[in-house]
């Protein structure tokens, strides 16, 4: 064998490694960022604003990061479609709506009920486990796209079935004036601020973005160790070989409807305690909250942000949050103000042809939505930070050549 | 593996095992019984039923009618992962490995019906679970060398060589620990030197006190190595015994070459 390809090949299986090597670090990499970020987010931010605005928006895309990392496990790890996660959404966040609010009072039950939160975030857990449980039993025996009709049908239904019974749900009047967290009392730190020593400010769930923020990431965190956890274990692997191949999978001896069962069921629990956090900190719950287009637009946070990837997930439930509730609402604006600064003001000018550049770009908002997802995904269709396998599919054609030189060089 | 006394002396038993598809009868009332520690061959022509009977065995299939009894238990009518945790493990004629997964997570999968952990211990990484992962990468390990393909652990078993994927195959259905391996045509496609070295891993696997019960084309394989062969012919059983005999059987001949007037 000629030594330069012999350095080839041992050249290509290092890089092979250190590409493996890396990515694990850009796992580490990515977290250490985003809990730098997630310090630093709310200081920079109430400093330069003196306002809490920005922070209740970061919270708010916490839900869906909280969202992403459960139906990642759905449909990332177990590879099961589902079209219909909003609903366990909607069923975590009514459980603690209805229980935490004086809403029951004015149902047949007469009685307002408040159970405090830290329970209720582990009664709506379980709550939307069950409606998983429920709804995969009978389900998760059917495949593929078939499945995914089924999960589509229950995200519709569970919405109306809150409109519809109004008379505990409130129905379109939707559920208000829910509890706010209250920390326990023997929870005491800096925050205790009556003492002379206040290092920070009453920590408390009232009104406050910040405490709320803060516990959203404390929450995250959980649910990606958690998640992690899983990921890296029998139940894991088990979810990976259906995916893969669900005969060889029962072959192994996998009980292949208990195991997806479990995932829809666990990937539904973060959901419901995402949906009681949720109602918590908007403290209103209306079914209009929990449509088609809110399932829709946490699977494309997944998707686009690489499927079965914990800390890409994250990413492009945070990328896609901004675009969607940032940057396309101020778009209109941002259009007419750079139409004035350069020239261009008569645009802005409504007529009853003409809405306004303003009100033309309100109406395309859609359209530059959807461009923006055909061309992230022409762009880059293994998502921002694929999962190692996805990116394996997709670069398997070059990985074949490497490993033709390498057993090349095992032969000679 | 040490294996406890025999209870009954054959491990797979098959009474008068019939599966049909709307007309067609792709099983025709066989009856077979395979004794525990040999090796068992069931060949035939393409479209004979072998791969059928098989999946009549591991619960793919549910017989139409007819018995199924594995070590003394009746299984006809088991799901496929009862059948796999009860200890039959399988190959598959065309490779189904987990693609995209390393070659050491494919025998890990294998190792799941001998773990037990739960999911409140995986979920919170508890110390028992620890322990039993770093036992189960061990034993998959094994089973890796076993075969000897462990030094591509950790690759992808979609970029292993053809040959390096029939093993890892068989690596996997070993790590269920079965009593009882089918293997579905495990040399097709190989050369003569795999062959003889896929006939040396047989023999290998039989002194861990596996029974062997396998589906081959290849005469040499076949004649190499079973002890008692039986052939199907349009799903019915026309020779049974071992490999001299059925060689010189005037109906497998004909089953093979076509009745010559």
């Amino acid at each position: 064998m000629s030594a330069p390809r012999r350095a080839a090949a041992s050249r290509s299986f290092l890089s092979r490694l250190s590409l493996r090597e890396r990515i694990r670090d850009r796992d580490q990499a990515v977290y250490g960022i985003l809990i730098i970020a997630a310090i630093v987010f709310p200081l920079a931010t109430i400093y330069a604003t003196d306002g809490t605005a920005l922070v209740s928006q970061a919270t708010r895309a916490g839900y869906f990061v909280l969202l992403a990392i459960g139906l990642n496990v759905v449909v990332g790890f177990a590879g099961l479609l589902d079209l219909g996660y909003a609903a366990f959404f909607a069923i975590g966040a009514y459980t603690y709506a209805l229980l935490a609010s004086p809403q029951l009072a004015s149902s047949p039950a007469h009685h307002a009920v408040h159970l405090p939160f830290w329970l209720m975030l582990f009664v709506a857990m379980f709550v939307a486990a069950g409606a998983g449980a429920i709804l995969g039993f009978p389900t998760l025996r059917l495949r593929g796209d078939y499945l995914a009709i089924v999960t589509l049908g229950f995200g519709e239904i569970v919405p109306q079935l809150f409109y519809n019974f109004d008379q505990w749900t409130g129905g379109i009047n939707a559920v208000g004036i829910i509890d706010q967290p209250v920390l326990p009392a023997w929870i005491q730190g800096p925050w205790s601020g009556d003492g002379p020593i206040q290092v920070v400010r009453n920590f408390n769930f009232g009104g406050d973005p910040v405490a709320f923020y803060v516990l959203i990431c404390i929450l995250i965190a959980a649910a990606v160790i958690l998640v992690s956890n899983l990921y890296r274990s029998r139940l894991g692997r088990a979810w990976m070989a259906i995916r893969e191949d669900e005969v060889a999978a029962a072959a192994m001896g996998i009980n292949t409807v208990t195991t997806k069962l479990l995932a829809f069921g666990i990937g539904a629990s973060f959901s419901g305690f995402a949906g009681a956090y949720y109602a918590a900190d908007v403290s209103l719950v209306s079914p209009d909250n929990f449509l088609f287009i809110v399932s829709i637009t946490v699977l494309v946070m997944v998707v686009l942000g690489g499927m079965g990837n914990i800390s890409g997930v994250i990413i492009g439930a945070l990328v896609l949050y901004y675009v969607v509730f940032s940057l396309l609402p101020s778009l209109p604006g941002a259009v007419e103000s750079l139409a004035n600064s350069i020239g261009l003001g008569s645009l802005n000018v409504r007529t009853t042809e003409w809405p306004g550049l303003g009100g033309e770009t309100q109406r395309l908002t859609f359209i530059i939505y959807g461009a923006i997802l055909v061309a992230m995904m022409l762009l880059r269709p293994q998502g921002l930070l694929p999962s190692r396998i996805r990116e394996q599919e997709l670069k398997h054609a070059a990985v074949q050549e490497e490993e033709a030189a390498v057993e090349m060089e095992h032969a000679t | 593996m040490s294996q406890q006394p025999a209870p009954v002396d054959n491990i797979l038993e098959l009474t008068d095992l019939t599966k049909r598809f709307g007309g067609l009868v792709a099983v025709d009332n066989v009856s077979l019984h395979i004794k525990r520690g040999e090796v068992f061959a069931l060949i035939g022509p393409n479209g004979a039923g072998k791969t059928t009977l098989f999946n009549n065995v591991t619960g793919l299939y549910q017989p139409t009618s007819g018995r199924v009894v594995f070590d003394g238990r009746d299984i006809t009518g088991s799901k496929p992962h009862q059948v796999a945790r009860r200890g039959i493990a399988r190959t598959f004629q065309n490779i189904r490995l987990f693609d995209y997964m390393t070659c050491l997570d494919n025998v890990r999968v294998g190792r799941h019906v001998r773990m037990k952990a739960k999911v409140w211990d995986s979920l919170l990484k508890l110390p028992r679970e620890r322990r039993e992962e770093e036992r189960v990468t061990e034993e998959a390990m094994e089973f890796l060398r076993f075969v000897g393909i462990a030094k591509h652990a950790n690759q992808y078993a979609r970029n292993l060589a053809y040959g390096q994927q029939r093993r890892l195959e068989i690596a996997r259905a070993l790590a269920t620990e079965p009593k009882l391996l089918l293997l579905d045509e495990p040399a097709a496609g190989f050369t003569p030197q795999e062959k003889v070295e896929l006939m040396q891993l047989v023999k290998k696997i039989l002194t861990r006190g596996v029974t062997v019960f396998l589906i081959e084309h290849d005469m040499k394989v076949v004649m190499g190595i079973s002890e008692r062969i039986v052939v199907l012919d349009h799903g019915e059983k026309i020779a049974e015994g071992p490999p001299d005999e059925v060689r010189k059987d005037v109906r497998v001949i004909e089953a093979y070459l076509g009745k010559s007037a």
